[in-house]
């Protein structure tokens, strides 16, 4: 019974979240946005964390800026290439497809390659026609 | 002789030498690269730290020659030690050392140069930190060199040494007009 309660309890028990209320768009749609690209962009102190989920200064100083930048007309796009411009492609979650980045792209494609190749090989060598 | 028994343990060996290359570089990894160096400085107007008037971009500017931004704050404990290293640099090297206040307050900010030593020409006072984020300042201390063409050359990041305006700073001047 007390088991039930505790995960009944953390059912409806929502986390905390490091956007503060103060912080938040009124409009709902921009805030999404907001939001969105907030979880694309890498908090700088913190390194493991997006800025969305991190409750760092400087993120929330981000956070702040983002949402300044969307009311202001930008489009989602530029808002990140607006913080890409002063803190380098480390600030993006999701590293740029470029010559830099090529081998970090391809390595799991270049992987799954070698490994069909040794799955090959291996079948071949199996004595042909038996179990 | 079989080479092929050999083979994980040369890929051992590759692991060993990927991993060992930046631990012996002794690189933090908490040191970020600037995106900035190459850029033109940021242009900005801030109230100066001390009394009234402001402190700009141009402001800095104005002489043509290279000169440092130290970005700091009074609750900054690396800050400590840096004014001593930055007034010694600019006194060998004529050079001009500007701060800026990351969200500091005045008072505190004007008990800590008299305490720790103001060698700043002018101090500007980015209460919000908005300024810093134009250039890309991710924690205080770090220090900008910036050409005189207004031209972002070098940052560093954590608290300035004498080792690094020899080694680093010096060199970097000389070749920067």
């Amino acid at each position: 019974m007390k088991a039930l309660t505790v995960i009944l309890l953390l059912l409806v028990s929502c986390p905390a979240f490091a956007v503060l209320p103060d912080e938040m768009l009124k409009d709902p749609v921009m805030e999404t946005r907001a939001r969105d690209i907030s979880k694309q962009l890498r908090c700088l102190v913190c390194q493991g964390e997006d800025i969305d989920e991190s409750n760092a200064g400087l993120a929330g100083d981000i956070r702040r800026l983002v949402r300044e930048r969307l009311t202001a007309g930008d489009s989602d796009a530029a808002v990140l290439a607006f913080v890409q411009e002063r803190y380098g492609d480390y600030v993006l979650m999701k590293p740029p497809v470029k010559p830099a980045t090529w081998l970090l792209w391809g390595a799991p494609l270049l992987v799954l390659l070698a490994g069909l190749a040794i799955a090959l090989r291996y079948i071949r060598r199996l004595p042909k026609g038996g179990e | 002789m079989n080479l092929r028994a050999f083979l994980p343990f040369g890929i051992f060996i590759c692991m060993v030498g990927l991993f060992a290359v930046p631990l012996l570089q002794g690189k933090d990894p908490a040191i970020l690269p600037s995106a900035m160096i190459g850029k033109k400085m940021p242009s900005f107007t801030l109230p100066v730290a001390a009394g009234a008037g402001q402190l700009s971009g141009a402001d800095m500017l104005q002489d043509n020659k290279p000169f440092l931004v130290n970005f700091f704050a009074s609750w900054c404990a690396t800050c400590r030690g840096e004014q001593q290293v930055l007034a010694a640099f600019a006194q060998k090297t004529g050079v001009a050392v500007y701060g800026i206040d990351y969200k500091d307050t005045k008072k505190d900010v004007a008990a800590w140069l008299d305490r720790h030593g103001n060698p700043f020409r002018a101090t500007g006072f980015d209460v919000e930190g908005r300024v810093a984020i134009d250039f890309g300042v991710y924690g205080v201390p770090e220090t900008f060199l910036v050409g005189g063409d207004g031209v972002i050359r070098y940052k560093h990041v954590g608290a300035l040494t004498q080792a690094d305006m020899d080694s680093v700073f010096g060199p970097l001047l000389e070749k920067t007009k």
